[in-house]
């Protein structure tokens, strides 16, 4: 094995360390968030989204047909603001369609489940979701349940 | 019983002295350290060997563990319906315990060993003797750019071990059991620390690297020089990098995330 084989193979063995930490860095852990997802974006607002997170599932009958792109607060209607980022594929929704945010299963996280209305229309790039549902936040349910007794 | 007792006495003496000996040993590797600036090559060559060659068992391991991690948590989380939680445990085991222990103990395996009997090998075949007639200082020429090469390999192949082995999470978690990609990348992203789990990862690796290095260079530079020698001592070297890299695990540990 000469010098120069063992260089770069050195090398390449840095280049791997370099990637490895790029890999930690950018998808493990959270120093920026990398979304590769293509689809068009829809919007929505919520009065609360509770624990919803970025790349959390967009889901429709139970089944994934998008993703999270961004949450945001919006200061002028007091709502949090999140886009959603649905397929290409699923371009078929009715205008009238709603957004719920729901928890998989007890423990779990969050996703926003998606049921079609009856809309000629379809949602585009950049169209609204009017009809939403917050998510469901265990001290309020409770304080309801000691309210109403 | 006398006989017994002091024998027995002995040992323990023995190991004192040897403890004093790696110190010492240690104090004058340190001091031998700034005399790589001058000749970076025989780190580069060193990096190689310890590095490079350790990379395939370090790689191939790594994205089995990952999986077997994968498999066994889903099965553990499924009873609590929390399977869409898999990325966050197979993360966090790697990032902070797996990936620096087992690496650290493959690392002893394969270049510590290495580094071991290499040395040894050059000592009994009095090749250090023969550097020291030719007036090069064995610790700047041979033991220290082992060392640092160590030094450095150890955290580099510890976070391509974390990297793989979530990768193979991935590949059983995702592909195979169903979970979710986008939830098993977000809950990892969001419960994921840079500086709490990924730099802690790294700087357990970079006390194991220090710690399995020091053991190999010494075992080999303090072993009887014969075959016989070489062989226990490293031996030697399996043993003692292992049970330090577990014991200091759990000190760091303890020390990182008890608080």
């Amino acid at each position: 094995m000469n010098s120069r084989t063992t260089e770069i193979l050195v090398g390449l063995f840095m280049l791997l360390f370099l990637g490895a930490m790029t890999i930690l860095a950018l998808k493990v852990s959270n120093l920026t968030s990398l979304s590769g997802a293509n689809g068009y974006q829809v919007s929505a607002n919520f009065d609360n989204v509770g624990g919803l997170r970025v790349r959390a599932p967009v889901s429709a009958g139970g089944v994934k047909v998008g993703q999270v792109s961004q949450i945001i607060y919006d200061s002028e209607t007091f709502e949090a603001k999140v886009t959603l980022t649905i397929d290409e594929e699923f371009n078929q929704f009715p205008t009238d369609t709603s957004a719920s945010i729901y928890t998989a299963g007890l423990l779990g996280e969050q996703y926003i489940g998606l049921e079609p209305g009856a809309d000629d229309e379809v949602l585009e790039q950049n169209s609204e979701i009017g009809l939403t549902q917050s998510a469901l936040v265990l001290e309020r349910l409770i304080g309801q349940v000691l309210l109403n007794k | 019983m006398i006989d017994f007792l002091a024998r027995s006495g002995r040992r323990y003496l023995d190991a004192l002295a040897s403890l004093g000996r790696a110190s010492a040993f240690l104090v004058q590797l340190l001091g031998a350290l700034p005399s790589l600036f001058t000749r970076f090559s025989l780190v580069i060559k060193q990096l190689f060997s310890s590095g490079v060659m350790t990379l395939s068992i370090i790689l191939v391991s790594g994205l089995f563990v990952g999986m077997v991690l994968a498999l066994q948590g889903y099965n553990t989380l499924i009873g609590f319906g929390a399977e869409e939680s898999l990325g966050i445990f197979v993360a966090k085991v790697l990032v902070r315990e797996l990936g620096p222990v087992v690496t650290g103990l493959l690392f002893a395996g394969r270049a510590g060993s290495a580094m071991t009997a290499e040395i040894g090998l050059m000592k009994a075949t009095e090749q250090l003797s023969g550097l020291e007639m030719m007036a090069v200082d064995p610790f700047k020429r041979v033991y220290a750019p082992r060392f640092i090469a160590g030094f450095f390999a150890l955290p580099a192949l510890a976070a391509m071990f974390s990297a793989i082995g979530v990768l193979g999470g991935h590949l059983v978690g995702v592909e195979l059991l169903g979970v979710d990609a986008g939830a098993y990348w977000s809950q990892m992203q969001a419960a994921v620390e840079f500086r709490e789990d990924v730099l802690s990862g790294l700087i357990k690796a970079v006390v194991f690297g220090f710690v399995v290095c020091w053991i190999a260079i010494f075992q080999g530079a303090d072993c009887v020089p014969t075959s016989e020698g070489v062989s226990s001592a490293t031996t030697r070297t399996v043993v003692y990098s292992c049970l330090m890299v577990l014991g200091l695990d759990f000190l760091l540990t303890a020390i990182m995330f008890s608080v």
